[in-house]
Formats: structure tokens, sequence, C-alpha cells
């Protein structure tokens, strides 16, 4: 159960971090706010000019770099769009991102929607399912031994493995795809919360039995709150998953899609819709990705410690 | 009733016994006391002594593996409102504001029998005798460690239990916040006329607070040395106390216990 369970944002990691401090580093503890100090003291002395060039310099210089390598590939190899021509595709690619000629010819825009409208639907699906049986998991034993070896035997498959599965029960391609997506998604939701739960402070349990709260009270005033940012964390690894599964899934069940649409522009051999494809696949994963953070970030509450 | 008063916690022949991993662990042996209602006990010892462990037998949080505790005249299974608890790290609910963190309790106990308007007074009114009015609508993290314990010291009080159980509630504050709250305490303490058994280090906090002072020996299977009955006047001033010989004196009793009858463990081992 472990790498899903470490959640990647300071705020939440900051949040598991503390029950290990509680355990008894106080020491620690106490340097922390030193170090703190030092780092404030050294971001005073720097002008601020400076630090705004040292935030946007080095991404654009990264940018330009990629830009470069790109331009001296596509100079060496005639079927490889240099980036100029590539930007004017872009350019009238996104001049009309919802045009629909056909059922097979439509504008991006359409594509993307379709692969977000697949990827939610499994994603919720799986939302559904896993975080009420990682709540179970976590609080009853029993289960957590019943479904541990099980969840430790599927979660290292390829979600695309279960895509003949798929269209076996489903008989048609667009449920294959959220099957996928629903299987891919449901593991990291599961997991987290499952942890999320097994590390309620103690503190908090003890605070529920002496004020003799009811389960529900329980459920909803301490375990909640308390598992919230592990959830959170569990969701944010499952869209990206999705995310990536949805690509791969399309190019293998066609239809409307933004993996499919890649797959037809390859038919067509026109590759600066594919490099635009890429982009656009890669700007919504970090949209997606930057959306849950801010999520995860206003749900993280400072946990108990002294 | 004279016995119910006398024997309003009643611990008899108690054992604990803590089955771990590296085998079994006896933390406390043959423990038994009494505290009358209305009496402020402290339990006092070094470190890894089983004070802790001993107030959470009381609060219930713990079974123990032998003898009986008993709470006017009912023996303790688990851990209930009547007997809150005031934890160390304050653990007040980070989700929760001060208010909501406190009508928490309130609405368990007092839920059932009053309407909704009676349990905001309540919860008003727990805020108002810890002097954090105005802090009602902010959460943990926005107030200081010694307003936190306040909120933590409000939530049990308004449950209005028959025994107050705190786990050295100022263990982690500075000096003079502590001495602020003490006092603060003994005032709420007089004005509510509750039961307390409180955990400390801090001999000074003991001898001022205390009716009586439980000195325990050092663990493993750690029990009660002495009991010290503390006859100072009510209301005590910290001040005028810091002159006067019998607090003298009590304070010497419980340091010549601490570190001459029961030395450090640490030192023992060296």
């Amino acid at each position: 159960m472990g790498d899903n369970a470490k959640p990647v944002s300071r705020s939440s990691q900051a949040a598991q971090a503390n029950p290990a401090n509680h355990a008894g580093h106080a020491n620690e503890e106490e340097v922390t706010p030193m170090v703190a100090v030092l780092a404030v003291r050294s971001q005073r002395k720097k002008v601020p000019g400076s630090a705004l060039f040292l935030r946007v310099a080095p991404p654009l210089l990264g940018l330009a770099l990629l830009v470069l390598v790109w331009q001296i590939i596509a100079l060496k190899t005639s079927s490889f769009p240099t980036p100029w021509v590539t930007l004017k595709e872009a350019a009238v690619m996104f001049s009309d991102p919802f045009y629909r000629n056909s059922p097979n010819d439509q504008g991006i825009g359409w594509n993307v929607l379709a692969s977000l409208q697949r990827v939610g639907m499994g994603f919720g699906l799986a939302a559904l399912v896993g975080i009420p049986l990682g709540f179970a998991i976590g609080r009853v034993e029993f289960l957590s031994r019943m479904f541990g070896p099980i969840i430790s035997l599927l979660r290292p498959v390829s979600p695309l493995a279960w895509l003949p599965i798929g269209l076996l029960v489903f008989k048609s391609a667009n449920p294959a795809a959220i099957w996928s997506i629903f299987i891919c998604s449901i593991w990291p939701m599961i997991i987290n919360t499952a942890v999320g739960v097994q590390r309620v402070p103690q503190d908090y349990m003890n605070v529920a039995r002496v004020l003799n709260l009811s389960e529900w009270k329980v459920l909803t005033k301490i375990l909640f709150p308390s598992v919230l940012p592990y959830m959170l964390t569990g969701v944010r690894l499952s869209i990206g998953t999705a995310w990536l599964v949805i690509v791969a899934a399309e190019m293998l069940t066609g239809g409307v899609g933004i993996g499919f649409w890649v797959w037809d522009e390859w038919n067509n051999l026109n590759v600066p819709h594919i490099i635009i494809a890429i982009v656009v696949i890669g700007v919504v994963g970090l949209v997606l990705e930057q959306l849950l953070v801010a999520l995860a970030k206003a749900f993280t509450y400072e946990q108990v410690n002294n | 009733m004279d016995n119910i008063n006398g024997k309003f916690i009643d611990i008899h022949g108690v054992e604990m016994v803590f089955h771990t991993k590296k085998g079994a662990f006896h933390a406390l042996r043959e423990i038994n006391l009494t505290v009358a209602k209305g009496e402020f006990v402290t339990l006092i010892g070094h470190s890894g002594c089983g004070k802790s462990t001993l107030l959470n037998l009381i609060a219930g949080l713990l079974k123990p593996s032998d003898g009986v505790l008993l709470c006017a005249n009912r023996e303790i299974g688990g851990p209930a409102p009547e007997r809150a608890v005031v934890f160390q790290n304050h653990s007040l609910l980070p989700w929760l504001t001060c208010y909501e963190n406190i009508y928490l309790g309130v609405e368990r106990v007092f839920g059932a029998s009053e309407n909704r308007t009676q349990l905001r007074d309540r919860t008003r009114a727990a805020l108002a005798l810890v002097g954090l009015s105005a802090a009602e609508t902010k959460r943990p993290n926005e107030i200081s460690g010694g307003m936190k314990q306040r909120v933590g010291i409000a939530r049990a009080l308004a449950m209005e239990p028959k025994v107050l159980l705190m786990d050295e509630p100022f263990g982690a504050l500075d000096a003079l916040t502590r001495a602020h709250l003490q006092d603060e305490l003994l005032k709420i303490v007089a004005k509510t006329e509750s039961t307390v058994v409180m955990v400390t280090h801090d001999v000074d906090e003991a001898v001022l607070l205390s009716d009586r002072i439980v000195m325990m020996t050092n663990g493993p299977a750690a029990t009660i040395g002495e009991v010290l009955e503390v006859q100072l006047a009510r209301p005590r001033d910290r001040v005028a106390l810091a002159q006067d010989a019998q607090y003298g004196l009590y304070r010497t009793a419980v340091l010549e216990f601490l570190y001459r009858k029961q030395a450090h463990p640490a030192r023992q081992a060296a």
C-alpha cells in the first residue's frame, strides 16, 4: 500500500508528517521555526526583481530549449513539422474548435470534451464505489485482511488489459472505455482512503470516546474531515491515471475522443495535429491536477500537535 | 451519603499490564486511591511512572488488568462525558471553530433534553467562563496555545462533568501562560465546585492547586508512594504563597520524594 498513499502536495505532506512529530520528535519541531526564519531572511536580502527573474526565466529557457531541439530535429527530418508550421496549424485549428462536419470529423474541442466525459463517468463510478470501500477497509481490520491481497494482485495490472473484459461484458466500445477508467481509478482511492482512516490521530478518537459521540457524528465530524486530505490525494492520483488511460483506450476503441483523434491523424499522416494533440492532452492533464491540488489545499487542516 | 461524597472516585487494587510485542509490561500495581467530591487531586511522578495511565483508567479509555474503579458507586466501564478529559495537546478538532468544538460535546450531553437555544447558551457560557467569547468563530490554528488549552477546558466543563480529568494540561505552555491558566483554573474550580484529578510533573503547580498530592514511585510496576495533604487556605495567591513557610514545607516534601526517595530512573540506570 506504500507509494500511492503519499500525498504529494506540500500541505498534505505536512499533515502526514505531523503524527510522526507527535510521536516524540519534539526537537525536530523546535528546529523547524529556525530554518523558516533563516529562509525568510535570505529571501528578504534579495532584490524583488531578481526573485521574479528566477521564477520566470528558467521555465522560459527550458521551453526555448525544447523548441530549439524540435527545430533541429525538424530540419534534419523531412517528415517532421517545424515549430512554426505547427503553430500556424494550431492557430487554424483553435479558431474553430467546435465544428461538426460528420461523426468522424469534429473539432478538437468536441474530442476533448468526449474524452473528459468518459473520464468523468468512469472516475465518478470509481469514487462512488472506492471511497466507501476504502472507509470500510480502513475501519474494519477483517475487511482489510480480506481485500488486501486482491487489491495487491489487481492494482499493478495495466488498465488496458481490462478492456477486452469490458468489451465482452458490455458488447460496446464506449462502456468498455469507461470500464477501463473505472478499474484504473478505483485503486488509489480505496488505498488512500483506507490509509487515511487508519491514520486518524488517536487523540481525535479519544475525544470521540470521551464525548461518547454517535457513530454518525464520529463519521461526519471526525473521520471524514480527517481523511479528506488523504482521500483527495487518492482522487488526484486517480484522475491522473484516468487521463493517461483514456488516450490509450480510445485509440483501441475508436469513436469521438482525443485518443482516437490522435490515431486518426496518424492514419492521415497529419503530424502537426498529433503534436498539437499531445500539447492539448498535457494541458488538460495539468489543469485537472492543479484543480485537485487547490481543492486538497482548501480542505487540509493543521493536525493536532504540541 | 457521606460515604459517596468521601469516596466519589474509588480505586481498589488496580493492576495494569500492557501486552506489547516485546512482551508484557507491568505498568501499575496495587493502586488504591479515593477521591472525595469537590476535591482537587494531582498525580505527580517522574516520566514513565504511569500517572497518565492511571488517569486514562479513571477516564475509562483503558481497562484495568485487575482491580476495580468506581465513580459515584458505579463501575467505570468506558469513557463517558461525566468524566470529561482535558488532553495534554488540547485535541481540538482543527476543522471546527472553537464554538463548534464545544458545541459537539454540549449537544451530545444535553441534546436530548434541551432545545437549540439552551444548547447555544451553554456553549457561549463555557466560552465566557474561560474568557474566550471573542474567539468563538476562530479555528484552533488561529489562536495561541494557551487559548487552545482554555477551549479544551471549556469543552470539558461545558458538559458539566462529575469529574474533570486533566492530563498535564499546561505542560506545553510557557511559564507565564501556565501561571495565568492555573489561576483561572483555581477560580473556575472554586465556582463550579468540580472534582478534579490532574496529572502534572510540576511541583509548584501541584502544591498550588491541590488538596492532596499523590506521589507515584518509578515504573515499571509503579504504585502510589506517598500522599500529601495540602492544607493551605483558599483562595490561594501565588505571590503570597511564595513567602509562606507552610507552602515551602509542602514543596520540600514533594521535592524530597521525587529527588531523594525516587531519584530519576535515568540517573538510577547510570
